[in-house]
């Protein structure tokens, strides 16, 4: 069994109609952890040695959060900026998050079909994450796609209850290990990969 | 005669403590304890009190006095009005139909003449508001069905009083009563001039009661002296009461209507409460009078008169209530219920009927029939009751419970955040919170900010926090936290603990004063504590270090996880506070405390480790 932590960041969640779907897709697990991070830090002041302590306990890390400006919620940021310390996460002897998993799940107002060279956006989302991606890479962990529901405003009910339920499946193929690694890692969305 | 106040005093005490308790354990209500208290002392059994059964009354009716009195402060107009066609549409059915059959009875039965039947018609018409709503208070069904509709009807009959008393004497046809029966100044008027003069007190005490009464209660209040309170409630009271009874009316409309004219007053709270412990004494007094009243030697003499009086009269005024509830669409349990509660003769009646033979109207023979039959109908109801809730009721499935939630006036009154003490500190946290769309309840016992909140459209109560009735009035046993902001930080851990006790599902922050203050809240197992120095002091320090050329954002953080450090040292040294050898002086105290606290902090926070965004740490390695 994989341990999954999933470190969840959005600064007004009480609005958010896909967030909650998706947490409530959470299968109750003892492998699976879940952390508010905006309810647990408001004032931003991150806890760093509870946040590591959780860190080394799991095997995949999570970064939830819907997609701001190409990027991640402010205090998601400040996250990384203040629990992957120097020596501990990367740099001499920062070894902790070694051979660990690291993926976004992640909410976009656009479309897919404009996160591409063509589109709007001109990049695709795995572009956008290419800093994430690498921060992860310099902490020896391997990044896997990302899963990703798009164009939130347009969608049902039934549609986001749908995402929920593909949520529900990724979790457990991830914590029962029935997830192909390299492929998730290869891939341009994670949502290919359970369908 | 002193020897004689504390024999009578003895008697009926110890009485009530013997009969009451047991009345409670058997299941049948208090009212029910006294009542049996009252025939057992009365002059037929043991005979400690004699005849007096019926003055004793006279004292005592002044609890159901009060008892209006208390009920008029809890319905402020605005509900009153929400109410308005219940109570006129049920009490007019009732009050008409029991009038129209027993008036029927009465005169081609009894051969009365036809004022005699109306004046009598009218008074047996009435219910027991003292047995009916403390028995329903008592069962906790007010906010039932039955409850509410009883409720109405008792209102409409008590507000009906005034109009029969002043129609009694029209009636009589302005024939003068005897003189020296009553000392009512009203009497040597004619029957117009009468009208007028109950109509014209009853403004004077709507006007009096804004412009006189509140003013006099802000200045008694102004003098802090809790026993000063309760003596002004008394004096509004027993001086309304006296007031009525001058000009001939019934003191209970009166103090009724003086209730409903205070009910939007700042006092209304601490009123009901100074004045509840009269209220349930003289209640008590007044059902134990009703024992001791019933004239068993009337009933002995003409029991099938009498008994066939009490069957009849209740029947039929079961039956009407039937039919009411019916047209109001009651359902069938709590018909039946409602019909039993109010088939007695009230006490009203014992004024009505008392005021006819002093008008004349009625003769001194059938007075007392009448009146030892409504004696009787009081004493029987609880005991109706209980046969209604162990033999009647099992056949009906579903049993209507009180429900919380139908009552949309509990939910504007009592919120669910209380917040007691309304200074500096909890006004700012009660602004805040009405910003964001939560309305407290707040206590406060300091009167002009009182009442110049309210002018503000906060809803703000007048009282001392630390008591319990006034909680409860302000609806502590449907909220949900407690905000413990009081000054004083004695009254405040007075109030957690009051609140701790009796309230356990209330969750309570507290506002500390210091860091004493805030040990003492540990040891009384308070989750969250606020101490007012912490906050402000790290937010001063934080601008120093600015001044001292520090980065505002690095000074915050800094200043951030100081009271994150000093919150986690607060918990550890609280643990070992006790150990401490020989602190006798508060002042010692505290400087042992600073001491360790300035040592525990070099090694403490100084030494933390965030390097966050500080390039020196990979620059050095």
């Amino acid at each position: 069994m994989a341990k999954i932590l999933i470190l969840f960041a959005h600064p007004l969640y009480e609005k958010s109609r896909i967030h909650k779907a998706l947490i409530k897709a959470i299968p109750e697990a003892s492998d699976i952890t879940f952390r508010d991070l905006y309810e647990l830090y408001p004032d931003f002041n991150i806890d760093i040695k509870k946040e590591q302590l959780f860190l080394v306990q799991h095997d995949i890390i999570i970064w939830q959060h819907p997609v701001y400006w190409y990027s991640v919620p402010p205090l998601l940021k400040q996250w990384i900026d203040m629990v992957l310390e120097f020596g501990w996460a990367y740099g001499p002897g920062g070894d902790k998050l070694k051979d660990k998993y690291l993926m976004n799940v992640v909410s976009a107002g656009g479309q897919k079909v404009v996160y591409n060279s063509e589109g709007r956006n001109r990049f695709t989302l795995r572009q956008f994450f290419v800093p994430l991606e690498q921060t992860g890479t310099l902490c020896g962990m391997k990044y896997l796609a990302p899963f990703a529901v798009h164009g939130t405003h347009l969608l049902t009910n039934d549609e986001v209850r749908e995402y929920g339920a593909q949520y529900k499946k990724l979790l457990n193929k991830l914590m029962n290990k029935e997830i192909d690694m390299v492929l998730a890692a290869n891939s341009d969305y994670m949502n290919d990969l359970i369908q | 005669m002193e020897g004689s106040f504390l024999k009578t005093a003895l008697v009926f005490l110890a009485s009530a403590v013997a009969f009451v308790p047991i009345a409670k354990k058997l299941g049948m209500g208090s009212v029910l304890g006294y009542i049996f208290a009252g025939i057992v002392i009365g002059p037929f059994v043991l005979g400690f009190v004699g005849e007096e059964g019926q003055d004793i009354m006279h004292v005592a009716e002044f609890g159901v006095v009060m008892m209006l009195f208390l009920i008029g402060l809890e319905l402020d107009p605005r509900e009153f009005w929400k109410m308005r066609k219940t109570i006129v549409g049920l009490g007019l059915l009732q009050m008409g139909l029991s009038s129209v059959f027993l008036g029927a009875l009465g005169y081609f039965v009894l051969g009365f003449s036809h004022s005699v039947s109306l004046a009598v018609a009218l008074a047996l018409a009435m219910s027991s508001t003292a047995i009916v709503l403390q028995t329903l208070k008592e069962k906790g069904l007010s906010k039932s069905a039955s409850g509410e509709a009883s409720f109405a009807v008792l209102l409409f009959q008590d507000i009906t009083v005034i109009p029969i008393l002043a129609i009694l004497p029209l009636i009589a046809g302005g024939s003068a009563p005897a003189a020296g029966e009553s000392h009512s100044i009203l009497e040597s008027y004619p029957g117009w001039m009468q009208t007028l003069l109950v109509i014209g007190a009853v403004a004077a005490i709507v006007v009096a009661g804004k412009y006189v009464v509140v003013p006099l209660l802000r200045m008694v209040s102004k003098t802090r002296l809790r026993e000063m309170f309760t003596a002004s409630a008394l004096l509004l009271v027993v001086g309304v009461a006296y007031l009525m009874q001058l000009v001939g009316l019934s003191p209970a409309l009166g103090t009724f209507l003086a209730g409903v004219v205070l009910a939007n007053s700042e006092f209304r709270h601490e009123l009901e409460s100074d004045l509840e412990p009269f209220k349930g004494l003289l209640l008590g007094m007044f059902f134990i009078g009703v024992g001791a009243s019933v004239n068993f030697a009337l009933v002995v003499e003409k029991p099938v008169l009498v008994l066939s009086i009490v069957l009849v009269l209740m029947l039929v005024k079961a039956i009407v209530l039937f039919i009411t509830g019916k047209i109001y669409k009651i359902k069938t349990d709590q018909n039946i219920l409602f019909s039993i509660l109010l088939s007695q003769v009230g006490e009203f009646a014992f004024v009505l009927l008392t005021f006819s033979n002093q008008l004349r109207i009625l003769d001194s023979y059938w007075t007392e029939v009448l009146m030892a039959s409504t004696a009787i109908s009081m004493s029987v109801t609880p005991l109706l009751l209980v046969l209604n809730e162990k033999v009647i009721d099992p056949f009906f499935g579903t049993k209507e419970i009180a429900s919380e939630e139908k009552e949309p006036d509990e939910i504007d009154e009592q919120h669910p955040v209380i917040l007691a003490g309304f200074g500096h500190f909890g006004s700012t946290i009660g602004r805040f919170l009405r910003a964001n769309g939560v309305k407290a309840t707040i206590l406060d016992n300091d009167s002009d900010r009182v009442e110049l909140l309210r002018k503000m459209g906060f809803k703000v109560y007048y009282g001392d926090a630390t008591r319990l009735d006034l909680l409860r009035a302000a609806g502590a046993e449907n909220a949900r936290l407690l905000i413990a902001a009081i000054d004083s930080p004695d009254t405040n851990k007075e109030l957690i603990q009051t609140v701790r006790k009796h309230f356990p599902q209330m969750e309570i922050m507290a506002r500390a004063r210091n860091r004493m203050d805030a040990y003492d809240l540990i040891e009384l197992d308070v989750k969250h504590f606020y101490r007012e120095t912490l906050y402000t002091s790290v937010h001063m320090a934080i601008d120093v270090l600015r001044k001292l050329g520090y980065r505002h954002y690095t000074a915050t953080r800094k200043g951030m996880e100081f009271i994150k450090y000093d919150e986690a040292a607060l918990e550890k040294l609280a643990a070992s506070r006790h150990q401490m050898k020989d602190y006798i002086l508060n002042v010692r105290e505290q400087i042992e405390m600073q001491e360790r606290l300035l040592s525990e902090d070099l090694h403490g926070i100084l030494t933390a480790d965030d390097h966050a965004w500080d390039s020196e740490v990979m620059k050095k390695k």
